[in-house]
């Protein structure tokens, strides 16, 4: 199986990256401040003002390296990527499968199964490594989502299944405080707020969504799906529907558990932000690094995919999937194959 | 010869190979558009490079002149390709002629292979095809060309009789099907699956089996819901 490489996080205002050899040359302010070679990496992803030299760009394309620059605060802006990979054949499967009722409400189904499963494996573990602290609520809720699970593998309707989805949502974020072991009255989790993150809970889940946003964008990409024509989420110009899709059924086991393990774990404190004057919530540049190397290493984490049976590291998760979707959507596969945390 | 192909429906040269060695990976070159790399791909690429390298596209060796890279094209196959290296060999009849040089000359394509020979025909079918590509666009007679193979460093001799052209005539039809059908032919795992650049995209293991998907769906949902 295709080996996850890593990617490389560029946070330091006005660094330069340029192309020595096969290394990627860093500078900033002129000086040398290191260099990387190119076979190890698989994104570049900046934030706020880098450079990145035309030839750079162009040995990064023809080597399947994606490069995206963010704000400091995590809104993607641009990213530069080869010709448009994939085939026609696929995209008009997929633009066919997403105006089809019937197929577009089953692979719909898929990510909503997939996500809830999750949702509810992550509670469960919850419950069980910590029985003393978790509430009669989250077990409630456990069961609450094991229902919402039943109304949604028995439902081929897209409208009722944004439903059935939004009500777990509910289920989950209703108990998610509940996983948030150290007691800091900044660092509770009330509900989920995103235009702005309106704590430091949601600061930090919003900043690791928009990164698994961007990797399940071209995870897509890679296979040649198009990420904007989705089945779950509504058609939106602009709006990546198909990974935000695609995102579902990793947001609890990759970004979730990334958020609590920071937190539990005490690498990210609460002086760690910025509360502005509308209640907003902003990270540091320290938290927002600390977030970074975790969201890292989750990647490079191991595990054992359920459907293929093989031995993948977390990074590889979306491409798998987006590779599965594209053999479903190719008639290879009976179904969409959600990823379920075992 | 059944019909002349287009320009617009010209396909690689190369998809001959794939579609003897396994339908499924040339339809999934062809039609996914899918193409990756692994250890024997790199070393075959190496290896032409190394061929070519910065050898002049043209050299004359006696009653030989070389040709390397040459461009080649077949209305009747309906492929496009590339030879490695085409030999022009003094010949006292049927040949043609060629510019600078006095004489018949007639064609002789070698193809370098990174491996070594194999038993079924892919190499072979796919020098013929050049050698039908080389009689169309020269008006040739190319009886017959050479494979050289990088692992036992040898060439092997190939003859382009009737029984070669006709299977490189039938694969050719059957790659013109394949891409007009547009499907990808069910994955078949076998022992070829273990070595193939292609078999993370093609998943032989899962995709080979068509029920599996929905299946597995059902049975995570029973499992869980036995332990929730």
């Amino acid at each position: 199986m295709k080996k996850h490489l890593n990617t490389v996080y560029v946070t330091t205002p006005g660094a330069y990256l340029s192309l020595e050899g096969e290394a990627i040359l860093v500078k900033t302010d002129g000086e040398v401040k290191g260099r990387l070679p190119m076979h190890m990496l698989e994104s570049i992803v900046c934030f706020g003002h880098v450079g990145i030299s035309p030839p750079l760009m162009f040995a990064a394309c023809e080597r399947g390296i994606c490069i995206a620059w963010f704000t400091e605060r995590g809104r993607f802006q641009a990213r530069v990527g080869g010709p448009v990979s994939g085939n026609i054949l696929l995209r008009k499967a997929q633009y066919r499968s997403s105006e089809e009722p019937s197929c577009k409400a089953q692979i719909a189904r898929s990510f909503v199964i997939g996500k809830i499963a999750n949702c509810r494996s992550i509670l469960q573990r919850n419950v069980r490594d910590h029985p003393e602290k978790a509430g009669s609520d989250a077990k409630e809720a456990v069961d609450a989502l094991s229902g919402s699970l039943r109304c949604a593998s028995e439902c081929l309707d897209v409208d009722t299944l944004r439903g059935i989805e939004g009500m777990a949502a509910n289920y989950y974020y209703g108990v998610f405080d509940g996983m948030i072991h150290v007691d800091e009255d900044s660092l509770r989790f009330r509900n989920r707020s995103r235009r702005p993150p309106l704590d430091r809970v949601n600061a930090l889940l919003s900043f690791i969504y928009t990164m698994l946003v961007h990797d399940c964008v071209s995870a897509l990409e890679g296979v040649g799906l198009d990420p904007q024509a989705g089945y779950l989420h509504a058609d939106r110009p602009g709006r990546p529907s198909l990974a935000l899709d695609l995102m579902e059924e990793f947001r609890s086991f990759i970004a979730d558990r990334l958020v609590l393990s920071l937190i539990n774990r005490r690498q990210v404190t609460p002086s760690g932000f910025t509360v502005t004057e509308t209640g907003a919530v902003l990270m540091d540049d320290d938290t927002r690094k600390t977030v970074l190397v975790g969201y890292q290493e989750r990647k490079n984490e191991e595990l054992r995919h359920p459907f293929l049976e093989e031995q993948v590291t977390v990074g590889m998760l979306p491409h798998l999937q987006a590779r599965l979707l594209a053999r479903h959507l190719r008639g290879d596969l009976d179904a969409y194959p959600p990823f379920f945390v075992k | 010869m059944t019909r002349l192909y287009s320009d617009d429906e010209l396909l690689a040269l190369s998809l001959l190979q794939h579609i003897m060695f396994c339908e499924r990976q040339c339809s999934l070159n062809s039609n996914e558009q899918l193409w990756f790399d692994n250890k024997l791909t790199v070393s075959g690429s190496q290896l032409h490079r190394r061929v070519h390298g910065d050898a002049p596209r043209r050299e004359k060796r006696g009653d030989v002149i070389v040709v390397r890279e040459l461009l080649l094209c077949s209305h009747s196959l309906g492929v496009t390709g590339k030879a490695d290296v085409v030999e022009f060999h003094r010949v006292s009849i049927n040949g043609i002629s060629m510019e600078g040089c006095d004489g018949l000359w007639q064609p002789f394509p070698v193809e370098y292979k990174h491996g070594k020979p194999k038993v079924d025909d892919c190499d072979r079918v796919q020098l013929c095809a050049q050698a039908i590509c080389l009689e169309e666009m020269l008006g040739a007679e190319v009886p017959e060309g050479a494979i050289f193979y990088g692992r036992i460093q040898k060439r092997e001799a190939v003859v382009f009789d009737p029984v070669m052209r006709r299977t490189t005539c039938d694969s050719a039809s059957k790659l013109h099907a394949l891409v007009e059908g547009g499907r990808n032919p069910p994955a078949v795992f076998r022992d070829g699956c273990t070595h193939c650049a292609m078999k993370d995209a093609c998943m032989p293991e899962v995709t080979g089996l068509r029920e599996k998907a929905s299946g597995y769906i059902v049975r995570a949902l029973s499992g869980n819901d036995a332990d929730g």
